[in-house]
């Protein structure tokens, strides 16, 4: 295998050292860079959650001060949400969809580069902000005004850098549609496509549709601030509410865009284990593209307490409720796969399996939020926070776990350590229990987010939270071990790396040469 | 033109990184600028130059791979929906300020003049605000002002965009029938007609501020009609732009009728700024 490789890197005469990073257009150099920057953010952010829930260990105020508190659950999120999550699908997509479709690279490799490396610079536009005597964002990731319209410094910051992430997401979204449709082997029908192709297509169109609605509601927020508009001014006519309404428009499909590739990612896996062809293809891809409309007529359940008709929470919280019917659809094909199936249990299947129950957790938790009158009393508590971590953390995070897990062997070339792989695996799934589930107590206990002292009534899950939440961030130290010396070394994976497994991207070496399907392979 | 058989993937590039790096700069000369540092508008402008000297060097670089016929019909393929796709990111970009603008006028201007179940709220906050268009709101921001009329130069520019539309396409029937004359000829009316159409604009925003005393900052109906005008007005400058490049391009002898997407690419972004245009004609102006 490492001759073929070998070979292949020989006839390319492309640079070595950081210029090969800067100036590459191959989609396997660029999906490693997107992993890479995404691992990074994981653990910046994540170190940024530690602070939160070190000074959440006990109430009153120990360890920072109540605005630094607020800019870390501000960038906590924005690095999680641009820097960790989509990032790594990104990085996901760029290495996997060409080799699932046997395509010879993304459509466009140079966009795809300029996608990539706009990223880094957000991320320092953002992350400076830090160092500013006036400090970070610290209005929320929601950005609502006329909250964060008292940012200091940061603020165009802030703007700016959404804006070179938007533009980042779209450049990324248009080149992985344009592979898709353009790029499929011959004889790749669209329904033959694997899933994870087909959810990432389908995340790249909302992608398309909604980061530019971000960009601008941002840019209103920056003529608001510094240009005299008055589209969030009730004195001038206009409302602040409106800017709720636009960034949830965004921000509800932008929840999808972090968890339909992990919906895609679960249905390569779970059959790959259960030695059976996925239950249901058609239907999870319809499940998905139902999915995807839905998001966009659902936005204002973000919204319920802050003032809306009676008509409008009627049709949001049934639009809502709704979206359980695709999601019931894919939970359940997923269970039905494994049904009567030979399965093993290694990790990428461990946590697969974490996230089909986990995830529901999440999802039965939104459903509860859906209930407009109960959401009056959930809104803006705990409860919140432990519902979309759950999506979230069990929910993409594990997705992104269990596809690295997966395809680590094909990157490398070597298999990963597998006792490792499941402590980190359990490790991870026990402590983001511990840390969550508690906070769906003190939230129906009615303790607020994004507030860094309490009420003594809830210490004690505070403390359990906290724990957890150490236990969590530390393991992920091991994730990144698992990861370094898998790269480094190890046993031999072979071209198909797992007995069950299927699909154009296990027909290729192990690990995959610098350029494959420069003639494109046939589909029966 | 020989045409490869195999997909063009490119080895390597330089121009992203400088892109990015572009990017960057003019982003923190933006931010620093709004912060009232000396050396922002620097920092900004040189990162400008950065983008520009990135979009000419690509360019170029695609343009002379275009023409050495290193693109193959699925290439051709990947552009066209790349432009598509591209174009409708752009159309969401103005679907947020349309929204804004509807909002303002169904929901919040309604709402602040007492609508729905806003009475008392109305009474006791904004006494004898009324829903009317276009305002600028119950605090009167930016004072008395006069709002734009739909007919006179803001009709004659939709008679300007309109009919670029149909030089443009004149211009693309002449590309088809190899006919070079009436294609450079077309494509000189049109870009010449959009920078006209550029211009009496910058003249209408002149006369708002002056003779009117319409502004950006005069409520909502100032902060959507320069908002949406304006946002509208950088994009047919852009568009413009792309039709000097392609001008360039034909008077140069480049494109052929059966290979021509750089052309058509252009002429897409044309008629994306015409209807987008043509719902600020309605929805801004008009109603």
């Amino acid at each position: 295998m490492s001759t073929a490789a070998a070979t292949h890197e020989h006839h390319d005469h492309h640079p070595t050292g950081i210029m090969r990073w800067l100036t590459t257009t191959n989609h396997k150099d660029i999906g490693t860079l997107y992993l890479v920057f995404s691992l990074t953010m994981f653990l910046v952010g994540g170190s940024m959650a530690l602070v939160i829930r070190a000074e959440l260990f006990q109430p009153g105020l120990q360890l920072v001060d109540p605005g630094f508190f607020n800019q870390m659950t501000t960038m906590h999120a924005l690095i999680m949400v641009f820097g960790a999550i989509m990032p790594a699908f990104v990085g996901l997509a760029n290495w996997m969809v060409p080799l699932m479709i046997g395509a010879p690279d993304m459509a466009l490799p140079r966009l795809n580069n300029w996608s990539f490396w706009i990223l880094p610079m957000a991320f320092s536009l953002l992350g400076m902000t830090l160092l500013f005597p006036s400090g970070a964002p610290a209005a929320g990731w929601t950005m609502y005004p006329p909250l964060v319209l008292q940012t200091g410094d940061a603020f165009p910051f802030l703007i700016f850098a959404v804006h070179l992430m938007g533009i980042s997401s779209v450049l990324g979204a248009i080149n992985i549609i344009v592979t898709i449709m353009n790029m499929r082997a011959p004889g790749m029908g669209l329904l033959k496509m694997p899933l994870f192709v087909w959810t990432w297509l389908i995340t790249a169109y909302l992608l398309i549709l909604v980061m530019p609605v971000l960009a601008g509601a941002v840019t209103m927020l920056l003529t608001d601030k510094y240009f005299g508009t008055s589209f969030f001014q009730a004195a001038g006519g206009g409302d602040p509410v409106m800017f709720q309404h636009i960034f949830w428009f965004f921000g509800h499909p932008e929840v999808y865009i972090m968890i339909l590739p992990a919906f895609g990612v679960v249905s390569q896996v779970i059959p790959t284990f259960a030695r059976k062809p996925l239950f249901g293809y058609d239907s999870m891809v319809y499940a998905t593209a139902s999915i995807a409309f839905l998001s966009f007529i659902v936005w204002a359940h973000h919204m319920f307490t802050v003032g809306m008709p009676l008509a409008g929470q009627l049709f949001f919280m049934f639009s809502t409720m709704l979206i359980a019917v695709p999601t019931g659809v894919k939970v359940f094909n997923w269970v039905a796969t494994m049904w009567k199936g030979s399965m093993t249990f290694e990790t990428p299947m461990l946590f697969a399996l974490a996230f089909v129950f986990l995830f529901t957790i999440g999802g039965f938790s939104g459903l509860m939020l859906a209930i407009a009158p109960a959401d009056l009393q959930y809104h803006d508590t705990y409860f919140v926070v432990a519902h979309f971590h759950y999506v979230l953390v069990p929910g993409a995070a594990f997705g992104i776990m269990a596809a690295v897990y997966y395809w680590l062997p094909k990157w490398t070339g070597h298999m990963y350590n597998e006792k490792l792989g499941k402590l980190h695996f359990w490790l991870s799934a026990i402590s983001v229990n511990v840390t969550f589930f508690p906070q769906h107590f003190v939230g129906l206990a009615g303790m607020p987010r994004r507030i860094p002292d309490y009420s003594t009534q809830f210490a004690d899950f505070n403390m359990i939270s906290s724990v957890g939440a150490f236990v969590f961030g530390f393991s992920q130290l091991l994730f990144v071990y698992v990861i370094w010396s898998c790269a480094r070394g190890g046993q031999k994976a072979t071209d198909q790396v797992w007995e069950g497994a299927e699909g154009l991207e296990w027909t290729v070496p192990s690990p995959a040469p610098h350029h494959t399907f420069d003639t494109p392979p046939v589909i029966r | 033109m020989a045409q490869s058989q195999a997909y063009y993937v490119p080895h390597g590039s330089n121009w992203p990184i400088v892109g990015a790096v572009g990017l960057f700069l003019l982003m923190l000369g933006l931010s620093t600028t709004l912060n009232g540092l000396g050396f922002g508008p620097v920092l900004a402008w040189t990162g400008v130059a950065v983008v520009v000297v990135m979009l000419v060097g690509w360019f170029s670089t695609v343009i002379g791979e275009s023409e050495g016929g290193t693109y193959n019909q699925q290439v051709d393929r990947s552009f066209r929906m790349g432009m598509t796709w591209f174009i409708i990111s752009e159309v969401m970009f103005f679907a947020a300020f349309f929204g804004a603008l509807f909002y303002a006028r169904q929901m919040a201007v309604p709402w602040l003049g007492g609508e729905s179940n806003n009475f008392f709220t109305n009474l006791l906050l904004y006494p004898g605000y009324e829903n009317t268009w276009p305002t600028n709101g119950p605090g009167a921001i930016g004072g008395e002002y006069e709002p734009m009329a739909a007919l006179g130069l803001p009709a004659l520019n939709t008679a300007i965009l309109l009919s670029s539309g149909v030089t443009i396409t004149i211009a693309h029937h002449a590309l088809k029938d190899n006919n070079r004359s009436v294609l450079n000829w077309g494509l000189f009316a049109t870009f010449m007609l959009g920078f006209l159409f550029v211009t009496l604009q910058a003249y209408e925003y002149h006369h708002a501020y002056e003779a009117m005393n319409l502004k950006l900052s005069t409520g909502i109906y100032g902060s959507t009609f320069f908002m949406l005008t304006g946002f509208h007005g950088l994009h047919v400058t852009l568009g413009a732009t792309m039709l000097v490049v392609i001008w360039v391009r034909c008077l140069k002898g480049h494109f052929t009728p059966n290979h021509h997407f750089g052309f058509e690419g252009v002429a897409w972004y044309w008629h994306f700024v015409d209807v987008v245009w043509l719902g600020l004609y309605i929805f801004v102006y008009w109603l």
